[in-house]
This record gives structure tokens, C-alpha cells and sequence, in this order.
């Protein structure tokens, strides 16, 4: 019983300073919020403002830069505790890196990952996105977005001891990305045309049921890679 | 037990038995290897040739009980610059599962007392190496302390303190393992030079280095 409340401790005292963290470094965490929205915004003065063309456009935009604006955020996901020596403290902590390592992925999603999937019933209105793909439009970025995190981390901790690992950090986790983004852009568009789109948000939420189990493993041991180096 | 960097053998036949309640000072040039020989001691580096060995058994089958009472301190101090001292080792105690009642005494203790509460970022470099070094009075229990350079950006009466601590802690059963180009004043410590266990071929190439830790390195 002590040992099980001591774990929980261990998740508990990490996210509660990584959300206090997050809180004091605000201006950082809006960047990929700004980004998601400007892109958005450009799309109907770039390409055309005919609300038939945006519709069909809509689904895949919105998925495309809500990936791309959490890939924007990941490079700092494990930076700043490599750069302070905390990471090194994760690692000789008689806790388990594990849930560590989790609870810093659920603070990266709350702070990305959720903020993007609330404005993103806005964009859809400005993308003119039809009103049968909101739900299913928030429900896949809410599996989706969190699988993105979940993955993205095992990358971010494979090049945390990079000094320019930014790019190299894409190139690792684009290829996993691409299965999220199918199925996500493809929920919301199969609900926009009238299909049921039950089918594409179950193979999203198995997505994330398996990189929740498996992600933050990977994750941590590439850390203990990294910080040995 | 050897030790290889990039290539380097930095270090090889040390043998050495870390007693409780003794202070052991590790000594060297700078590049001799002291720092990789501490990341070996707390598990972070796992490049090394040979054993390690805890209370007479592997140290790898029981690092949960070995880590529990470990604390190192490192070249990095692992503080949040945006987060208030207080806030650091509070995080620091829960998350090694301890409780956080002594992190006011502890701040105390390094001098930080009324700036338990002000950002990191606004204390000098001397003040947030004592933040890390208040971890140093948050358990009164022996335990196992790593430090690597303790004494970097610490004011004369901060290393008297600290070398006080360290002493305190070594009378408490604990034992305390560092590195420092200091001389320690007022603590008994033994020494370890890391040049008495370099090779005698400052560079060897990596098929020499295989003939030559043959004889002299496996134990």
C-alpha cells in the first residue's frame, strides 16, 4: 500500500511541477496555438475562399497543422530537464522512469494536444468545414493528438543529447505520425460526406491505447541512451 | 573495474571498497576520469568493464534499495530556474517518494533562508548550487552521497559548512564519495588518484587496447 501511494507520489509531484512550470513559461506554449491558427487562417486567402473547395480541404488542413504544431512543441519536451541535470535525477530516482515519464507527456498534451483541439472547432467554421464533421472533428484530435504526444516523446528522448537534434527529431517521428494522420483526417472526412465514422476513431483510440503502454517505455529507455553519452 | 571513453581507456584495475561512515576524496587531472567514475557509481553510465557490487551482491539485481538511498549531486545542479527554491525540493522530495517537512530547515541550512519563495533565476550562481545542495539536509538517515564537486561557486564559509555536513554525515553511518581539486580541511577522507590506475599507453589504437587490457584490466 505504502509502496503503490509513493509511486502515485512520484507521477503526482511531476506533473503537478510541470504544470506549474508550463504555467510560468506561458508565453513559450502558446507558439504552436499561434501557429496552428495563423496557418489556418492563410489557407482560405491562399488557395480560395469558395466555402465548397474549403470544405473538402478542411478535414485534411486541420490534421496536417495540428501535427505539425505539436511536432513544433516536442523538441523541448525533455531539453530543458537534459540542460539542468534533472534528467539525470529521473533516472537515479528510485521511482519508476515510467511514470515519469508519463506524467510529463500528459502535462506536454494538456498544454498542446487539448488547447489545439478546443480551437479547433473555430477553424473548421473558417474552413467551412460541414456541420457533420465537428464531432467527429474533435473527438479523433482528442485520440489523436494524444497518441502524437505519446509517440513524439520516444523521439524527443532519442535526441535529447543532440545539440541540433530538431531536424532529425522530424525525420524519426514523421513515418509514425502518418498512420494518426490517415486515420484522423479520414474520420472527419467519411463524417463530412455522410459515412459513419466510428470505424476510423476505434483504430484511433487502439492507437493510443498502445502508445500509452508501450511509448513511455520506449521513451525512458532512450533516455537512459541518451544521458549516457 | 575499467572504464573506456570514446575509445579511451581512462582508467583501469581500480579496485576499491567503500566503507560506511568513511569519506573518500577521488583525485586527478582534469579528463582522468573522475566524473565518468561517479556516473558509473550511480548506475547513470553503464560503459564499464568489471562489477559492482552493494552490501556483497550485484549492484544491477538490487538498484531499487541502492537508488532509495542514493543522492548525487552533479556538475548540473538540477534546479528549475523558473521555479522558487522551495518549489525545487519539494518536487525533488515527492518525487522520490519523502516527504517535503524538512525542505524549510534544509534552505535554512544553506543560507537560503527568506528566499525560499523568489525565482530561481534571480539568485546568483553560488545560491543555486545551495539549492541543490539543501538535498544534502533533507533526510537525516545514512545514506550513500555522490558529489561531484561540491564546493563549485560556494563562498569560504559555505565550504566550511558543507565540509562540516559531510563529515556529520559520515559519523552518521553514511558514506560519501566526491570529487573536489580542494584540499579538505577539516574532513578525514581517503583518497583514490585516478593516475595510479592509467594505462601506460595514453592512446592506444583499438586493437592494441584489446591485447592490452587482456593482462592487466581483467579481474
Amino acid at each position: 500500500m505504502n509502496q503503490s501511494t509513493s509511486l502515485f507520489g512520484g507521477f503526482a509531484a511531476t506533473f503537478q511541477r510541470d504544470l506549474l512550470l508550463a504555467y510560468r513559461n506561458r508565453g513559450e506554449l502558446v507558439n504552436p496555438l499561434v501557429f496552428f491558427l495563423i496557418v489556418i487562417t492563410m489557407v482560405p486567402l491562399g488557395i480560395t475562399p469558395d466555402p465548397n473547395e474549403l470544405a473538402k480541404l478542411a478535414p485534411g488542413m486541420i490534421w496536417v497543422v495540428a501535427l505539425l504544431a505539436t511536432l513544433l512543441s516536442l523538441d523541448g519536451l525533455f531539453k530543458g530537464d537534459f540542460d539542468d541535470g534533472t534528467l539525470e535525477q529521473y533516472l537515479i530516482s528510485p521511482q519508476p522512469l515510467y511514470l515519469i515519464v508519463l506524467a510529463k507527456v500528459v502535462v506536454h498534451w494538456l498544454v498542446t494536444g487539448l488547447p489545439l483541439m478546443l480551437f479547433a472547432p473555430v477553424l473548421g467554421v473558417m474552413l467551412s468545414l460541414p456541420a457533420a464533421g465537428f464531432v467527429p472533428l474533435m473527438l479523433s484530435l482528442l485520440l489523436g493528438t494524444a497518441t502524437l504526444s505519446l509517440v513524439g516523446a520516444i523521439g524527443a528522448a532519442l535526441t535529447v543529447g543532440l545539440r541540433r537534434g530538431g531536424l532529425l527529431l522530424s525525420l524519426i517521428i514523421m513515418p509514425l505520425y502518418a498512420p494518426v494522420l490517415i486515420f484522423g483526417a479520414s474520420a472527419v472526412a467519411s463524417a463530412t460526406e455522410g459515412m459513419p465514422s466510428t470505424s476510423q476513431v476505434a483504430v484511433l483510440g487502439s492507437f493510443m491505447a498502445i502508445s500509452m503502454i508501450g511509448a513511455p517505455f520506449a521513451a525512458a529507455g532512450a533516455l537512459r541512451v541518451s544521458a549516457n553519452g | 573495474m575499467a572504464c573506456e571513453r570514446d575509445e579511451r581507456v581512462l582508467f583501469c584495475g581500480l579496485s576499491y571498497r567503500f566503507e560506511p561512515g568513511h569519506v573518500v576524496q577521488i583525485e586527478g587531472p582534469n579528463g582522468s576520469g573522475k566524473t565518468t567514475l561517479l556516473r558509473t557509481l550511480t548506475t547513470l553510465s553503464q560503459d564499464y568493464a568489471g562489477e559492482l557490487l552493494w552490501r556483497g551482491r550485484p549492484l544491477s539485481k538490487q538498484r531499487h534499495d541502492y537508488l532509495s538511498q542514493l543522492l548525487y549531486l552533479g556538475h548540473l545542479p538540477g534546479v528549475k530556474k523558473a521555479l522558487s527554491p522551495a518549489e525545487n525540493l519539494r518536487w525533488y522530495a515527492h518525487s522520490r517518494g519523502e516527504s517535503a517537512r524538512r525542505v524549510g530547515t534544509a534552505l535554512y541550512n544553506v543560507g537560503l533562508a527568506g528566499f525560499e519563495e523568489v525565482p530561481c533565476f534571480q539568485l546568483s550562481a553560488g545560491q543555486q548550487r545551495r539549492v541543490a545542495l539543501a538535498r544534502l539536509y533533507m533526510s537525516d538517515q545514512p545514506e550513500t552521497w555522490i558529489l561531484d564537486e561540491p564546493f563549485t561557486a560556494i563562498d569560504k564559509a559555505g565550504v566550511g559548512a558543507l565540509e562540516q555536513t559531510i563529515s556529520h554525515q559520515a559519523a552518521l553511518g553514511g558514506t560519501v564519495i566526491l570529487t573536489t581539486h580542494q584540499d579538505l580541511h577539516s574532513i578525514d577522507a581517503s583518497h583514490i588518484n585516478l593516475r595510479d590506475y592509467q594505462p601506460m599507453e595514453q592512446q592506444p589504437e583499438k586493437q592494441q587496447l584489446q591485447d592490452y587490457q587482456a593482462p592487466d584490466c581483467q579481474q
